[in-house]
């Protein structure tokens, strides 16, 4: 993947909102942190803009900041129904890496990760981005097998992938149980180095503060309630605070994207369903690095508040209760316990789900629409997260230029129309 | 968790069954009389409605028979289970059956043409 340099939209923060920096955190500290400025205005809509984009989650807010400083829009807002990062920005387990085998994937993810690492130095926030690495097991001579030809896929594209032997995740991860003979045995893995975690709500309030810096007005508590359209064109968006005029509207609303669609007239082969997490009570650092299963289906990390975050599938059946059903993560802790003994003793504090939109090859859709100035940014289902910074960077070149480009080209709605499917079921690295 | 009625077991526990998604999507049987666009309908593209929803589900771990649900997908309630090959006769189910997209598909009238093009 030799691509060119990637143009990051470094101008931000220029404006109003002061920098943080060690010496601002010694000045306040000596006010006892009581004077410091708000990180984004509460803006109220304009009647109009350049562009709005819907959903002020990660995805909603890195498209805002990168059309704002790679593009020059600024005169552009975002509207978010609840309140910043609410949604699946803070209900995900926060992993990130780009192990994926497709040319098209690997594409997207590594194009994330290169954007993860300095992301914080981008935005002047702390994300707290640790590459800790994300170890993916195997527990079948078969799974073995087929994770080694996915490693070489992965490895020819460039990103960083190693096979490890039992012995050697041993020796990365002591408190894992590599006994054979229990009924998820270990048999093999593959280490992306590169790959770790953030925090998820600093996501949303990095991009959120450095887009305002730059002009973008960003209105929360304002849900949207329809869809203007003149012929085959956008001309507005109807919200909760009214009528608001514009020629381009960015739809990133994740497991609403169908009932957003809906207000166009469109449809989307997407299937809303719960994806659930938790979170144990928080202990002495034990784990260092992310584990995934694919066969068990279970990931697990250590939170720097101390907490174990696990995660699990999504559920069988569409919905958007963000509450899922018991069968689900029973299953995921019984094989989390086994894999690491320790965990039996630990009480479970919180436990959430997030309604994530299903694609049918398990990529997104990142795409024009049958309505002019219309795009879609979805279908990110259970692996959103890891995208956050390249999904917005290819998002906002797409609504900037009105075509999209190499990177987010292979995502268009169109390829339902001609199979051109990017299969990432299995090859994800987990199922789905 | 659910508690849903297998027509022919009984109320079980929703772990014995498995989802089948969307129910009523009819197979464009006259292939050749209608677009790759409007194929994809039939293949791809999904009713996924904030609110009641027609689908099937498979008594996986017990009878393994599919039957049909009318489901509230915010709610979680279960509104009517009835047979494959039925319709609902909840007025909720009706209602969520006609206002569906895809009754104007031309996916779905190609496979109704041809199911009346058999029947002669």
């Amino acid at each position: 993947m030799a691509d060119s340099e990637i143009d990051r939209g470094t101008k931000g923060l220029g404006g109003a909102n002061k920098r943080y920096s060690a010496f601002s955190l010694a000045k306040n500290a000596m006010s006892y942190h009581q004077n410091w400025q708000q990180a984004w205005r509460h803006a109220e809509p304009k009647a109009e803009y350049d562009a709005v984009i819907i959903g002020g989650g990660g995805h909603g807010l890195a498209t805002a900041y990168y059309l704002a400083s790679v593009h020059n829009m600024t005169n552009i807002a975002v509207i978010e129904k609840g309140w910043l990062g609410g949604g699946n920005t803070g209900r995900n387990t926060t992993i990130i890496r780009s192990n994926y085998m497709w040319d098209e994937s690997a594409a997207i993810y590594d194009h994330a990760l290169k954007l993860w690492e300095g992301l914080a130095q981008d935005l002047n926030f702390n994300i707290m981005f640790s590459q800790r690495g994300v170890l993916t097991i195997a527990h079948s001579w078969g799974e073995l097998r087929e994770m080694s030809r996915r490693v070489h896929a992965i490895r020819l594209n460039g990103i960083d992938s190693d096979i490890l032997t039992p012995e050697q995740i041993k020796e990365f991860v002591p408190c894992i149980n590599i006994d054979q003979n229990i009924r998820y045995p270990i048999m093999g893995g593959f280490l992306q180095k590169r790959g770790g975690t953030a925090r998820h709500d600093a996501v949303a309030w990095g991009y959120a503060r450095a887009a305002d810096d730059l002009g973008v007005d960003i209105i929360q508590n304002c849900e949207v309630t329809g869809l203007k359209r003149q012929g085959r064109k956008i001309t507005g968006i109807e919200t909760t605070k009214g009528l608001i005029k514009t020629k381009k509207v960015g739809v990133v609303v994740a497991g609403h994207s169908s009932v957003v669609a809906e207000m166009a007239g469109i449809r989307m082969p997407l299937a809303s369903r719960p994806l659930q997490a938790l979170v144990s009570e928080p202990i002495k650092p034990v784990l260092d690095t992310v584990i995934m299963s694919n066969a068990v289906h279970m990931y697990i990390s250590q939170s720097d508040k101390g907490e174990m975050v696990l995660g699990a599938g999504v559920d069988k059946y569409n919905s958007y209760a963000q509450r899922g059903s018991y069968p689900v993560p029973e299953h995921m802790l019984a094989a989390a316990v086994e894999l690491f003994p320790f965990l039996s003793r630990l009480r479970m504090l919180r436990h959430w789900g997030g309604i994530v939109d299903t694609c049918p090859d398990a990529s997104p859709i990142i795409s024009k629409t049958d309505v002019d100035g219309l795009y879609f940014n979805c279908g990110w289902g259970t692996g959103g997260f890891k995208a956050t910074p390249g999904s917005g960077h290819v998002f906002a070149d797409l609504i900037a230029n009105d075509r999209p480009n190499k990177i987010a080209e292979p995502y268009a709605l169109k390829r339902f129309e001609t199979g051109y499917l990017i299969d990432e079921h299995g090859a994800a690295g987990v199922a789905h | 968790m659910l508690l849903i009625s297998c027509p022919h077991c009984g109320p079980r526990d929703e772990a014995e069954f498995s989802c089948g998604g969307e129910a009523h999507i009819a197979r464009p049987l006259a292939e050749n009389s209608i677009t790759d666009a409007q194929f994809a309908d039939y293949l791809f593209y999904r009713h996924n409605p904030k609110g009641v929803f027609l689908e099937r589900w498979r008594h996986a771990a017990g009878c393994r028979r599919w039957f049909n649900m009318v489901r509230d997908t915010v709610s979680h309630e279960i509104i009517e289970i009835y047979a494959m090959g039925q319709m609902p006769k909840t007025k909720a189910g009706k209602e969520a059956y006609a206002t569906n997209w895809r009754r104007s598909s031309e996916a779905e009238k190609a496979a109704v043409q041809t199911k009346k093009k058999g029947a002669k």
